[in-house]
């Protein structure tokens, strides 16, 4: 009987409630949305590996380091690979269409990385074919690309058209791999390079490494950096993940604004279901106090109000969890390939679930302090 | 000889509110004896405190002073949670508003104080048939009360007051919001809850006619009983 009461109570006034769900809804979507997006942003360090080690100039990216320190970095202990690459800054056609792409050592890089699935004749004519590209799934689909395709790229960086065919396509072994990536081969970057500016030539942006055992990834890399010492070029070796960090610490402001207003969102839902539900009981209740007065108990009564919060805020955030999908489709479709890594996580689901039920549990407190505190001769004369 | 035996003993029951820093004499040195079976109405001018008499022997408020028994227990004593539990099988409450929650049928309404009882699901059915019978307001047993009349409701009220067979009825103006022939039905039907069934009925009212239906009328002015009660059998 009383969850019978709590149901119907509920749906009572069924435009407030209605409006209410909705209000819910949204927030939860907005909260959902919002979570994804610093999920989005975390993507990079999520995906790390822990035997994976960045080399780089210690003085900044932009600066580059010599080839020859490859030889060298592959004589320390427990280094099992060494790959490098350089940034290129590319676009495809109009500046707009930007992403992620690099010059790489192709077949040492493709064995540093086997979170991406590359079809065995893929991987055979990206490796064989200098001209050769290498992309990632969700990259090749936004433009239209397939196999075969002749792909330009123009660079902010290195002057002149840069012509490529598109070789491979690789897709993400789990969900957290970016597959908005570009790869050719670096050999083909330092031979333009040679023409266009010799004095840069031989010169990589960074190398990975690959250790054997990631308890070891600490000393590698102290070891590296101490074999450049006092060099013209010195290294600065941290883990991908730390690498990864350092970017997202870049944007800490905007993420830190980003939380600041899934914080708020979460105030205002609770303001929002407070006051419904402190509408609801002051409306009700004199049938509060006569069901005191029939004998039920202030626990009875707290069950009614806070059964009726949760109740509504369920509805509301299950709603507003359904609609984070799609909505987080949309989102990543407008984006682009802005946010490579998209996805609504199991961990922001159950933060939704967590912060319905808080701000179910929080909104109905005050109303039902009050309906359960009020002497029940108070409250049989208030008319509702 | 049954009506004789005392049913509800008050005894000096003093009652103050407060107000602020004023405190506001309601109840003075009441005394009175409810005997099993009386039908007792208590009338007097608004504020004279019958209302909070009444509150007090049902158990809804306490008394600063005094002692008040009913059924043979001191309720004086009683914590809030031992009242309410109290309350479920003692006392029937039929209130002028009716009170009855919106959301739940008559049926329903009337199933409500047997919720907190013992009974199984056939029991309580059983048991709000045939309240619902004696306030003959079965046909609209699947009613939601906004679609009852006002003395429709009030019948389903007396049948939520009567399900659980308390030891007494009490009545805070059951006629006060009703025209005369709803009103009419319900004090008949009071009548014969008390003279047929033997149910002690105290009733407040301002109603000089519901107040002719009780046995005795008791006066209360600034808190005070009067002496000139009436037997109005007599």
């Amino acid at each position: 009987m009383i969850v019978k009461i709590l149901i119907r109570n509920a749906f009572r006034h069924k435009l407030r409630t209605s409006l209410t769900i909705c209000g819910i809804a949204i927030a939860i979507l907005a909260y959902g949305l919002l979570n994804t997006v610093i999920d989005a942003w975390y993507a990079g360090v999520e995906a790390s590996a822990a035997n994976r080690l960045i080399t780089r100039n210690s003085i900044s990216l932009i600066f580059r380091l010599p080839l020859s320190y490859r030889e060298k970095i592959r004589s320390i202990d427990n280094v099992e690979i060494v790959s490098y690459g350089n940034w290129f800054g590319g676009y495809y056609k109009d500046e707009k269409n930007f992403f992620a792409n690099f010059a790489v050592e192709p077949n040492s890089y493709i064995k540093l990385y086997p979170e991406y699935k590359i079809p065995e004749n893929e991987r055979t004519s990206f490796l064989k074919n200098r001209r050769g590209c290498l992309v990632g799934k969700k990259l090749a689909d936004s433009f239209g690309w397939r196999i075969g395709d002749n792909i330009s790229l123009i660079s902010r960086i290195y002057p002149g058209k840069w012509e490529f065919v598109l070789m491979g396509i690789y897709r993400g072994k789990q969900k957290s791999v970016d597959e908005t990536l570009f790869f050719f081969h670096w050999e083909y970057f330092n031979e333009m390079i040679k023409k266009s500016r010799p004095f840069s030539a031989d010169n990589v942006g960074f190398y990975v490494i690959g250790v054997d055992n990631p308890e070891n990834a600490a000393l590698t890399a102290k070891t590296i950096d101490k074999g450049f010492e006092n060099s013209l070029a010195e290294t600065l070796t941290e883990t991908e993940k730390a690498f990864q960090l350092g970017f997202v610490s870049m944007s800490e402001s905007i993420l830190d604004a980003i939380k600041l207003v899934s914080f708020v969102i979460i105030v205002i839902i609770l303001v929002v279901v407070a006051n419904t539900m402190v509408m609801s009981v002051r409306e009700r209740i004199n049938e509060y106090a006569v069901l005191k007065t029939l004998g039920f108990s202030g626990r009875h009564i707290a069950i009614l109000i806070l059964g009726e919060s949760i109740l509504i805020t369920t509805i509301g955030g299950m709603v507003g969890v359904m609609a984070t999908f799609p909505a987080a489709r949309i989102f990543s479709y407008a984006v682009g390939t802005f946010f490579p890594v998209f996805n609504v996580t199991k961990e922001t689901l159950l933060q939704d679930v967590i912060v319905t039920l808080i701000v179910g549990i929080t909104a109905g407190i005050l109303p039902t302090w009050r309906a359960t505190t009020i002497r029940i001769t108070d409250g049989l004369r208030k008319i509702g | 000889m049954d009506t004789l035996e005392p049913i509800v003993s008050i005894n000096n029951v003093t009652k103050t509110y407060k107000r602020g820093d004023q405190i506001i004499p309601v109840l003075e040195e009441i005394s009175l004896v409810i005997n099993k079976g009386d039908y007792l109405a208590l009338m007097g001018p608004s504020g004279s405190g019958k209302s909070t008499l009444l509150n007090l022997i049902a158990g809804l408020d306490q008394a600063d002073k005094g002692v008040i028994e009913v059924g043979g227990i001191d309720i004086t004593v009683l914590s809030e949670s031992e009242l309410s539990r109290w309350r479920v099988s003692n006392v029937g409450f039929i209130f002028q508003f009716y009170n009855l929650i919106p959301v739940l049928t008559a049926f329903e309404n009337v199933e409500l104080p047997l919720i907190l009882s013992d009974l199984s699901g056939k029991e309580r059915k059983e048991h709000v048939f045939t309240a619902l019978k004696v306030v003959n307001i079965e046909d609209r047993m699947s009613h939601y009360p906004s679609q009852l009349s006002g003395g429709q409701q009030q019948r389903v009220a007396i049948a939520r007051a009567i399900v659980t067979d308390p030891t007494i009825l009490v009545a805070d103006e059951p006629t006060g919001d009703l025209d005369r022939a709803s009103a009419a039905n319900v004090l008949d039907l009071m009548d014969r809850l008390n003279r047929d069934l033997g149910k002690t009925i105290i009733v407040v009212t301002h109603d000089p006619w519901a107040g002719k239906r009780a046995h005795t009328v008791k006066l209360l002015d600034k808190g005070v009983l009067s002496d000139d009660s009436q037997d109005t059998h007599s």
